[in-house]
């Protein structure tokens, strides 16, 4: 079976961190961030990025659509 | 010379929205007006002209209906009676603040409450001052025959487009129930929706093709500037229409002394009374608002500088009097205003207004000359 | 291998669509409606409908989908999107018309434009978001609000005897005839969302085909008005809500048939 890498982009302006991302996430690569975007949020970003493996499952629960997904084959 | 008939006044509106190219007809039975809809129902004009007629659950669901429709730039329109156009005030507000245009049919019946189904004119104020909530106004047209109950649907579109605004046609269930000779007009094709897309579709909701932006059909506004921005809009609109679309007409005001002002079914029987003055020896004159509004504040602030006194005959305890009241102030004479009003679903007599004119003016009567407040 | 290499247009798998706006939306973090807005918006832009779109927004949290979808809009009054719905698809039987509304507009102010929307079997989509509670207003009692459940009215419970019973509106509508698909979905998963996703696709595709009224229920969370996290509120849906209102298609037949799935 190839082994796939993913990876997570998040417009951390637009997050709004509810972290429904983060728990969405199979592999637990999602988690809040300590630092707050300019509008006070603790945004979510890529934690453990190797674990990830593109699934898209943050992206589909992201409500405000600021969550975009990459993935290869390696 | 178009085609002549014999018709009901509720008929011929009916007969006259398929004939000027109207889109759709959403209503709710209610009495006197409901041969409205029964005669669209027969003529079947969805065969003919593809108008859509549907009968609504309530008169709240007709006018959203209508909202929905006119949001799309179709001709669309809805009658109903007293109680219904309550029923209609939340959508009519939305219609007026989301600059929609449209045509409502009160064929007015006496209140408060359910009243009686009886004609009367108690309506003008809810007409002719919005009817519901926030600042706007509607077209108001006052026909006083079925002609003119025939003229006004095609009227009532042609100035509610011009000015993306609702029209009213307020009329009572005299005119709505009475039989007359009418001319009809020639059929006018309904836009295409090439056509609307061209005279509209800077607004209408026709589904976004890529060449244009979004269009949002809408009253809502959170950003006060821009909110106050609408209303100013707004406002200059109804100056604008004040200044370009009063009409009513004039019957032997040239050397009355007198002068009744009526509208609708009132009007028609003050012609009588004019007659009746005229022959007592009474120079008495009619003046008769077509458009409530814009009220024709203008003549009346010209009559009043010769007239001794003006009286305001409706089918109400008084309310069009105020609105002469206020055009006499603005006029800086002091003319008396009178009011005489029947209610409760009774016409008045040609003969009483008469005996009001010469009961309420009786000191200019005696002495006559002017008699100041 | 190094993310720069990998965050490459090519090796792209999920984007926002371009039929959503890039306004940010007004909701709540972790609220329902942008998972709704979103597969709604994907699905328009997937089947090339942009052009054959019109909306039609409710009064309630929803008042503003008009700025977050690039498609015509009406903004109706409190519940009488469906009457807007019914006057613009009758004079536009091309178009697809669509109405979202939420539990307040629909199920309370609403129903009376509803179940006649429905029973004429009016050729629309009707997205129903049900949170149990109004939103917009700061967390009233919705009529879908659960029996006990606090909100800003019944500060100590829906009481059944004062306030009657959590209104299953969906049941209602399915039993209408005019009605072709009546589904009951929910967006607190990805699988989930992506289920609801394909109920709606379907809803689209009825509508498109004239089948009559879909009717697509959202179970949906309302952190803000539950006073919960969004992830907690999810755990409260499921563990709450679903089971009240649970998931599936309640209808699933062309207009004037009652055949039913379950």
């Amino acid at each position: 079976m190839a082994k796939v890498q993913g990876a997570v982009v998040v417009n951390i302006e637009e997050c709004k961190g509810c972290g429904l991302c983060v728990v969405a996430c199979p592999h637990d690569v999602l988690e809040l961030h300590k630092e707050v975007n300019s509008k006070g949020y603790h945004y979510s970003y890529m934690a453990t990025p190797n674990a990830c493996v593109g699934c898209a499952h943050c992206g589909v629960v992201c409500p405000d659509t600021c969550i975009t997904v990459y993935r290869v084959k390696v | 010379m178009g085609e002549l008939r014999l018709m009901k006044g509720n008929e011929v509106l009916a007969e006259a929205a398929i004939r000027c190219g109207c889109d759709g007809y959403f209503g709710y039975p209610i009495t006197p007006q409901s041969e409205v809809m029964e005669t669209l129902m027969l003529r079947q004009p969805w065969n003919e002209t593809g108008m859509v007629v549907l009968q609504a659950e309530s008169e709240v669901a007709s006018i959203n209906m209508v909202y929905g429709a006119a949001g799309s730039g179709k001709k669309s329109m809805t009658s109903s009676s007293s109680p219904g156009i309550s029923l209609m005030a939340e959508g009519i507000s939305y219609i007026a603040g989301a600059e929609l245009p449209c045509l409502i049919v009160n064929v007015q019946r006496g209140g408060p409450g359910l009243g009686t189904i009886q004609p009367s004119q108690a309506d003008y104020f809810q007409a002719v001052k919005g009817g519901g909530h926030g600042d706007y106004k509607l077209i108001v047209l006052a026909p006083a025959s079925v002609q003119e109950m025939n003229d006004f649907v095609d009227l009532g579109f042609e100035l509610a487009f011009k000015y993306r605004n609702p029209a009213m046609i307020l009329t009572d269930g005299a005119l709505g129930q009475m039989m007359e000779k009418v001319e009809l007009a020639d059929f006018k094709p309904r836009w295409t929706d090439e056509e609307i897309n061209e005279k509209w579709g800077d607004w209408a909701t026709t589904g976004k093709p890529s060449s244009r932006k979004k269009n949002v059909i809408n009253s809502l506004e959170m950003d006060s500037d821009i909110m106050e921005a609408n209303n100013r809009r707004f406002q200059e609109k109804y100056k604008q229409m004040e200044k370009e679309e009063t009409r009513y007409e004039l019957f032997q005001c040239d050397d009355a002394d007198f002068i009744i002002i009526a509208y609708g079914s009132s009007s028609r029987v003050c012609q009588k009374s004019v007659e009746i003055a005229r022959a007592k020896g009474l120079k008495v004159g009619l003046l008769r608002p077509i458009t409530l509004f814009p009220f024709p504040n203008k003549i009346i602030a010209e009559l009043a500088r010769k007239a001794k006194g003006f009286l305001s005959v409706e089918m109400s305890a008084g309310q069009m009097v105020e609105d002469i009241k206020l055009a006499v102030y603005e006029s800086g004479r002091n003319t008396r205003v009178n009011h005489f009003g029947r209610t409760g679903g009774i016409i008045p007599t040609p003969s009483e207004v008469v005996d009001a004119l010469e009961d309420k003016f009786s000191w200019e009567l005696s002495y006559g000359v002017k008699r100041s407040y | 291998m190094e993310l720069k290499d990998l965050i490459k247009p090519e090796n792209l798998v999920y984007d926002k669509t371009s039929i959503l706006e890039d306004e940010p939306m007004h909701y709540c973090p972790g609220c329902s409606h942008g998972v709704v807005h979103k597969i709604l918006a994907e699905l328009i832009g997937e089947m090339g409908i942009q052009e054959k779109t019109i909306g039609v927004a409710p009064v309630g949290c929803a008042v503003f989908a008009y700025r977050y979808l690039n498609i015509d809009w009406q903004e109706a009054a409190h519940g009488r999107a469906p009457a807007v719905a019914t006057g613009i698809v009758r004079l536009k039987p091309d178009n697809f018309v669509f109405t979202y509304q939420g539990d307040g507009d629909l199920a309370s102010i609403g129903t009376a434009e509803i179940m006649h929307a429905c029973n004429r079997g009016e050729n629309i989509l009707v997205i129903f978001i049900n949170n149990g509670i109004y939103g917009m207003t700061g967390g009233q009692m919705a009529p879908t609000t659960l029996e006990g459940m606090v909100t800003s009215t019944t500060p100590t419970g829906r009481n059944i005897d004062l306030n009657g019973y959590p209104m299953k509106i969906t049941d209602l509508i399915a039993q209408l005839p005019g009605t072709s698909y009546v589904t009951r979905q929910a967006v607190h998963t990805a699988a989930a969302t992506l289920k609801c996703k394909r109920s709606l696709k379907k809803a689209i595709e009825n509508v498109l085909d004239k089948k009559g009224t879909s009717f697509v229920e959202v179970v949906s969370t309302c952190n803000s008005g539950w006073k919960m996290t969004p992830v907690g509120a999810n755990q409260w849906m499921e563990d709450n809500m679903i089971p009240y209102y649970p998931l599936g298609d309640l209808k699933d037949s062309v207009k004037g048939e009652h055949k039913s799935e379950n």
